[in-house]
């Protein structure tokens, strides 16, 4: 049997950077592909040669027996390759069927292309309402939309850039039910993603992608995850060891905490009651969208609670901003390294500054000690291993993981008593998260309460001992991380949103 | 003071051609802000095209190439600003404001040989038998060409952006730029076409106010109507009809403050002067308060800057 798509020798550098060197993978007709790789490895950009938004520099493309060199990504459409973007490229204030429409050549009118969703969708298990506004759905909901987008042209090579990362463990259920229905009709799969269960689980065959180049192609069902990982990584990884904590004293506890969320497409907080112990790590799950940044606003002090309802050993704490809350020891590392947690066009000594002024006293009569600062900037730097020129640089031109390294360093070198963190390891390589979590645990193990909010549940059971979930603004009771299963972790998340398994 | 002397009827009339420059600028700019594009340079298109209108027509001795100049001179005026904002990435604040500031010194140097002389007079098209009814005749069918096209225009404005694919695409470049591009649509051309329609618009505006409604040239005569046409769009949460309104109000008060002016109405002159202004502001400042759903059909990308640098 001929092959689908080859692909030889793709080329493809950025001004510094060689994003694809050299790279070739085939895929069979019906077969599911993953291409696996760190980030920064070079599959986005091997991917968006494939659909026509980068050109490549060398190397050739053959679809189908045919040479292969698609203009923009509506010739790669009307060849029969569609693509489901990882941060979806979804417009959330217009509706469903509007969405659905901007991804298609020719569109049929809008009222026959409702009714082709809806049977689309259901034919594949993925029910949809065509009139929804996309900016009131879940993320699950959104994922629908584009891969619907992507079926209603039939394509010979769907392309999924990390699909499952926003998903509950059912809805992953429910999604390779319908990927498995596509592959048996003949749809060949190209899958990226890191998750190496799934890809196990799911894949026929798998490239591995490190620093641009193809350094292996291999069969994932003969491999163990951990073989994966190593190729991925090119070296041998680091498990994060933890000591089991037994304190019993309250760091923070949240009382009752019901607050209205502060943008449109937020989640209000409903009735958030947990405790967290000193030295404990607490892990706080759910799908992105549940309430996460609204807990992470509230805990740091960025969205003021009434009084009440947030306790910093018994102190009520609700009313405090930021700057109050960090004098007596708690802290927070928001997500969105760039522009949350650091603004990205400061050096990284203004950005320890920024942060670090009353714990670190670097404030003089109103005058800025600019020597502690970069003092302080310089130890986050040497302790956390940030690989950087030097304090001077700019944040925006570290790599995620480095600035990640920075940001986390930067709050724990300020000795937290308690620590939020969201998303602490998002987008992060992999031995830069086995260092953050390490530091994490370090910390916790000092005595530190630690609260992580995470979507990634390997990260939260590997780190946390004990575990809650947000669903729709409410948070679960927290149970001992220890021994829990896939499906209780699944069903705390708020289980399928109304899913159903793909008609077979 | 006498308030009989105010007659509805020729106020009404009235109002619908105080109106006609208001809901041309602000058509175009409600285009151009949704496709993601904030210009503030409304007004210095409107006098561009107010002068470039009246220079021609005078020239030429025929309105109507004088209103098809003023047309493109707003729509040349505009590229500039499409070309510095979309090549060049400048910032459109910044570039808005200064093509304002361009345009009226643009537009007294050009006029300098024009001031004092009357235009050419635009026809009016009386429509037969329709514009004998009684009140309403007068009322709405006895203005001149412009009147009706601008109304046309607001919904046409509605019918495509509401109802055909070129009007879903420049709806979702002005909502996610990122996505549209890697859709495969041409950001940066889509919204181009979206500015220089905005400043057609907006030059033909100007040329109403030059030609039709004052009628002649003096400096600085749009007086902030491309300003309101702006807040307008705003206010008017970026919906053609309820532009219409804005506009409708807006003019309506114009002519009611110039009918109480003449009439003698013990309200100082200012008052008077400032109060389309401020009422048209309110009311629209009311109506689309507390309202989510307002906020949700702004464009989301109003004003970022768009680069296809992934």
């Amino acid at each position: 049997m001929t092959d689908l798509l080859t692909l030889t020798g793709l080329t493809k550098a950025y001004p510094g950077v060689v994003a694809n060197d050299d790279v070739s993978l085939s895929i069979k007709p019906g077969e599911v592909h993953a291409l696996l790789g760190e980030n920064g490895a070079g599959k986005s950009t091997l991917v968006k040669m494939i659909y026509g938004l980068v050109k490549p520099d060398a190397g050739q493309m053959q679809f189908r027996g045919q040479p292969f060199t698609p203009a923009e990504p509506r010739a790669a459409r009307a060849a029969g390759v569609a693509m489901v973007f990882q941060h979806f490229s979804l417009f959330e204030a217009l509706d469903v069927a509007e969405n659905i429409a901007l991804g298609m050549e020719n569109p049929p009118k809008m009222r026959d292309l409702a009714a082709k969703i809806t049977d689309v969708s259901n034919a594949y298990g993925l029910p949809l309402d065509p009139s929804r506004l996309v900016g009131d759905l879940s993320a699950g909901e959104r994922q629908r939309v584009e891969i619907i987008r992507c079926l209603l042209q039939n394509p010979k090579l769907l392309i999924m850039d990390e699909p499952t990362s926003v998903l509950t463990p059912q809805e992953v259920e429910i999604l390779f039910k319908t990927l498995e229905k596509l592959r048996s009709e003949g749809t060949s799969i190209l899958y990226i993603s890191h998750k190496l269960e799934e890809i196990r689980r799911l894949c026929d065959a798998a490239t591995i992608l490190r620093l641009g180049k193809n350094v292996a192609t291999c069969n994932p069902r003969q491999e163990t995850a951990r073989a994966m990982a190593e190729m991925m990584v090119g070296e041998v990884l680091h498990v994060p060891e933890r000591t089991p904590h037994r304190a019993t004293e309250v760091a923070l506890e949240l009382r009752g905490l019901s607050i209205n969320a502060p943008s449109a497409f937020g989640t209000s907080l409903k009735d958030v009651t947990v405790t967290l112990h000193r030295g404990e790590v607490l892990g706080i799950g759910g799908v992105a969208g549940n309430g996460q940044d609204e807990l992470t606003a509230v805990l740091s002090g960025e969205l003021p609670a009434a009084a009440g309802h947030v306790f910093f050993k018994d102190r009520d704490v609700g009313p405090l901003g930021p700057n109050a809350r960090r004098q007596i020891g708690l802290l927070a590392a928001p997500e969105e390294r760039l522009g949350h947690a650091a603004a990205p066009d400061m050096s990284l000594t203004e950005n320890a500054a920024l942060t670090g002024t009353i714990r670190k006293s670097l404030v003089n009569n109103g005058f800025l000690n600019w020597g502690l600062a970069q003092k302080f900037a310089t130890d986050v730097i040497k302790d956390f291993d940030v690989r950087t020129p030097g304090a001077h640089t700019a944040a925006r031109a570290l790599s995620g993981g480095n600035l990640q390294k920075f940001v986390i360093g930067r709050e724990i070198l300020q000795r937290p008593e308690v620590l939020v963190v969201n998303q602490p390891t998002w987008g992060v390589d992999a031995a830069a998260a086995a260092a953050i979590r390490q530091a994490l645990l370090d910390l916790a193990a000092e005595g530190a309460g630690i609260i992580v909010i995470s979507q990634d549940l390997d990260e939260l059971m590997e780190i946390s001992d004990r575990f809650a979930a947000l669903n729709e603004g409410r948070l679960t009771a927290p149970v001992p991380a220890v021994g829990l299963t896939v499906d209780q972790i699944g069903l705390m998340m708020g289980g399928a949103h109304d899913l159903e398994p793909a008609n077979a | 003071m006498d308030l009989t002397s105010i007659n509805p009827i020729l106020l009404v009339a009235s109002l619908m051609v105080a109106a006609t420059p208001i809901i041309l600028a602000a058509i175009g700019e409600l285009v151009v802000e949704k496709s993601g594009v904030l210009n503030l340079g409304v007004e210095g298109m409107m006098i561009t095209g107010a002068i470039c209108g009246f220079a021609i027509a005078v020239e030429s001795g025929s309105p109507m190439l004088g209103f098809v100049a003023a047309a493109a001179g707003g729509a040349v005026l505009s590229l500039l600003f499409g070309v510095l904002t979309q090549y060049f990435l400048s910032n459109q604040v910044a570039t808005g404001l200064g093509l304002t500031l361009f345009g009226l010194g643009l537009s007294s140097l050009m006029g300098q040989g024009y001031i004092g002389i009357r235009p050419p007079a635009t026809g009016k098209l009386e429509i037969p038998l329709l514009s004998d009814i009684p009140v309403l005749g007068p009322i709405l069918f006895n203005h001149d060409i412009v009147v009706y096209f601008a109304l046309a225009l607001v919904v046409a404005t509605w019918a495509v952006l509401k109802f055909t694919r070129a009007g879903l695409v420049l709806r979702a470049v002005g909502e996610n730029h990122d996505a549209a591009h890697a859709l495969g649509y041409k950001v940066v051309k889509v919204r181009l076409m979206a500015i220089t329609f905005g400043g057609a618009c907006a030059g033909l505006g100007g040329a109403y106010l030059s030609l039709v409604r004052v009628p002649q040239w003096t400096e600085g005569m749009t007086a902030g109507a491309g300003w309101i046409a702006l807040a307008i769009v705003v206010f008017g949460a970026w919906r053609p009809f309820r532009v219409l309104l804005g506009a409708y109000l807006f003019g309506g008060v114009t002519v009611l403050q110039l009918n109480l002016q003449a009439a003698g109405v013990a309200i100082p002159v200012e008052y008077l002067s400032m109060s389309p202004y401020l009422i048209t502001i309110a009311v629209l400042v009311i109506m689309s308060s507390g309202k989510a759903k307002a906020a949700l059909n702004a464009p989301a990308c109003l004003g970022k800057l768009f680069h296809a640098s992934s």
